[in-house]
């Protein structure tokens, strides 16, 4: 059976993805910065679903460590999840956070990524499923950092995407909007338009099988964001959004 | 965030903090917050009981940790329901020891009620099964406790209401069974009189309950539906049936749409529910055999089915008498039918003898009934309070929301050690809720 890597499991939507393709009969890499963290998780998928689970240490920004990494997994599929979100305002007066934002969602993504298409391509078959956010679709100034992190990594998923399709390589851009999580339970979300963790798994899940290239979820935020991206940008200055 | 929550009574209504956690160290750092707090589950208690200004929600801490299916011994985190573990445990041939009658419960929510099934004069309530389990206290300690380890403060976290601490772990015994199907039968009863001996002469099937019909009056007063069932073996079971002995039922369901106008429900309309469901078993005794799932859940088919009972919600008033207050029973149902409020939920049973320091569950009969909230419903339930206590029963905490906290005091001769045990470890009273304030079990401030 094939081996699916999520890099993130400690997230809820990074759990949630894990058990889908768990549930679906795939192995499972769980990979996050505290694998610790992760045996409940690990017993839950080994009870429920009988494949095999397994726990890694993975640090996104220690780059130097991600190519020694992947050479011991060698998944079938590669998903990440992982993401560091600040206050925008703290991050706006403190470069260090923004850093760490950037090179978490962005210049760590690419770095991994690299390395799983690289091999992918070799092997002339494989899947890449990138978790970016509809956040990336257009700048503004409540997701300043946090946005064009998003926007340079759904850039670099389109362009790996379109390097390795002769190759036999399907790569998958995620752009998920409200999801209801540890993350986002002070705010307050509008129910129609937040998905649960477990939504956005099988949304995932399905898009995956089907192929599909960008996927938004739910579906209608495809709607909203192309509404968004095609207001003037003199009158989307002014806005606040 | 702040936002309004309530439980499955849907009365009464509070704004909450509510938070989740998934790790450990996460909940230890809700614990250790400031501002008191209760832990919640599904939300599945009717009352008050889960509910405060800060709440800490377990439903993402759900996980599995082991399982022996050759021992039959299943361990998780808290935040689990049972219908997830039935899920993982059925098509391997074992049953939970003890199930209320709905599946969308947490483990933890089931042992902080020490929950009772239909099997109750056979295999006690859930505590009873329960291996050990690991309590946070609210100084952010973790205690295990078993029936040989820290014995006091297991028994007092058994339908300790989640005073004592966040039970955060829990190992229980599992039940051995052959298929998922139940061998049912089903007895009308005339009259309360010909129920009581029923109960009796049916004593050994492991499965027993009754629906009453309260609102009738004279000789069928007390008509009711004797619900009795055995776990099936495979030689038990129709054709189609054993091709999958072990079938997982269907999770096919329906929502109650809305809250209905509270004026749909009156005598009329419980009366004419009450002459159907009555009515629906034409025979004296029916046989058959049935997944587990109509059997034991038969309301989760419908979920929200609480809408029935409109905006303003419904309490559950259930109620045990020792066995030889009968008269009690019958003065309680006749006080119910003259006043005219009958439920739809009208459940009886018989209760087995059982150890208990907190828990709800003594010999005798337990009576279960819906009503919904209307203005003179919470006097009137002081006033079969008053009969409870006459009568020298006592109410079930997972489904108040009301009493007055000397019922409390008379029904439970325990409920002082009880106090000093949840003092012990919840100095503070940093772990709360609306109804531990009500009924005063943690200092009022």
């Amino acid at each position: 059976m094939e081996t699916v890597l999520v890099l993130g499991a400690t997230s809820d939507i990074g759990m949630a993805i894990a058990k889908k393709f768990a549930a679906a009969g795939y192995n499972i890499q769980l990979a996050a910065r505290k694998p610790e963290l992760l045996g409940p998780l690990k017993s839950d998928i080994d009870i429920r679903y009988k494949v095999d689970c397994t726990l890694h240490a993975f640090d996104a920004v220690k780059y130097d460590t991600h190519a020694a990494f992947f050479d011991a997994l060698k998944p079938d599929v590669t998903i990440t999840i992982f993401g560091t979100m600040y206050e925008e305002e703290d991050a706006f007066n403190d470069w260090s956070l923004a850093e760490t934002m950037i090179n978490t969602n962005y210049t760590g993504a690419v770095s991994i990524l690299n390395i799983a298409a690289k091999y992918y391509i070799a092997q002339q078959k494989g899947a890449i499923i990138g978790i970016s956010s509809v956040a990336g679709d257009r700048g503004r100034a409540s997701k300043l950092i946090y946005g064009s992190s998003k926007a340079a990594f759904t850039a670099y998923l389109a362009g790996l995407r379109n390097k390795c399709f002769k190759d036999n390589v399907h790569v998958m851009t995620v752009k998920p909007g409200f999801v209801y999580t540890r993350m986002t339970e002070n705010m307050p979300l509008p129910k129609p338009l937040t998905s649960t963790p477990e939504e956005v798994a099988d949304i995932v899940y399905n898009g995956f099988a089907k192929k599909k290239n960008t996927i938004y979820v739910k579906w209608f935020w495809r709607y909203i964001m192309l509404i968004i991206k095609n207001i003037p940008e003199f009158q989307f200055k002014k806005m606040k959004l | 965030m702040i936002k309004p929550i309530a439980n499955w009574g849907n009365y009464p209504v509070i704004e909450s903090n509510e938070e989740s956690f998934v790790f450990d160290e996460q909940l230890d750092a809700l614990i250790l917050k400031e501002q008191p707090f209760i832990a919640r589950g599904n939300g599945r208690c009717y009352g008050d009981a889960s509910l405060a200004d800060r709440t800490i929600s377990t439903l993402k801490f759900n996980k599995i940790l082991s399982f022996d299916a050759a021992a039959g011994v299943f361990e998780c985190q808290s935040g689990i329901t049972l219908d997830q573990i039935l899920t993982v445990i059925v098509p391997q041939g074992w049953f939970l020891p003890v199930t209320p009658g709905t599946k969308f419960v947490t483990i933890g929510g089931a042992l902080a009620s020490d929950v009772h099934g239909k099997n109750h004069h056979v295999d006690g309530s859930i505590s009873n099964h329960v291996l050990d389990f690991d309590l946070v206290l609210a100084s952010g300690d973790v205690i295990t406790c078993s029936p040989s380890v820290n014995p006091d403060l297991f028994e007092a976290t058994c339908g300790g209401m989640g005073l004592t601490g966040v039970i955060s772990r829990v190992k229980f015994r599992l039940k051995k069974i052959e298929t998922s199907f139940i061998k049912q039968k089903q007895i009308k009863a005339a009259n309360l009189q010909e129920l009581i001996e029923l109960f009796d002469t049916y004593k050994d099937y492991t499965y027993s309950v009754a629906w009453i019909d309260c609102l009738k009056k004279g000789e069928h007063f007390g008509r009711s539906i004797l619900m009795l069932g055995e776990h099936a073996t495979v030689n038990e079971l129709g054709e189609n049936q054993r091709t999958n002995p072990l079938k997982l039922p269907g999770n096919k369901q329906i929502t109650f749409p809305i809250n209905m106008p509270s004026w749909v429900l009156n005598q009329f309309t419980v009366k004419a529910f009450n002459f159907l469901y009555y009515g629906k078993n034409f025979k004296k005794e029916i046989n058959n055999v049935v997944s587990y799932e109509p059997f034991f859940y038969p309301l989760d088919k419908v979920l929200h089915w609480n809408r029935l009972y409109g905006k303003k919600g419904f309490v559950q008033y259930q109620f045990v008498l020792p066995l030889d207050a009968k008269q009690g029973l019958i003065e309680i149902l006749t006080r119910i039918s003259d006043e005219g409020l009958g439920s739809f939920l009208a459940v009886l049973k018989v209760f087995g003898k059982q150890k208990s320091m907190i828990s709800f569950p003594k010999e005798g009969y337990t009576l279960a009934l819906d009503f919904p909230v209307r203005g003179n419903l919470l006097a009137f339930l002081d006033e079969l309070d008053e009969l409870v206590l006459k009568y020298k029963g006592r109410l079930y905490m997972s489904k108040d929301a009301r009493m007055k906290p000397e019922i409390l005091v008379a029904g439970y001769p325990e409920l002082e050690k009880f106090k000093s045990i949840v003092k012990k470890y919840n100095p503070d009273g940093k772990i709360r809720s609306a109804q531990s304030d009500r009924l005063l079990l943690t200092d009022t401030k």
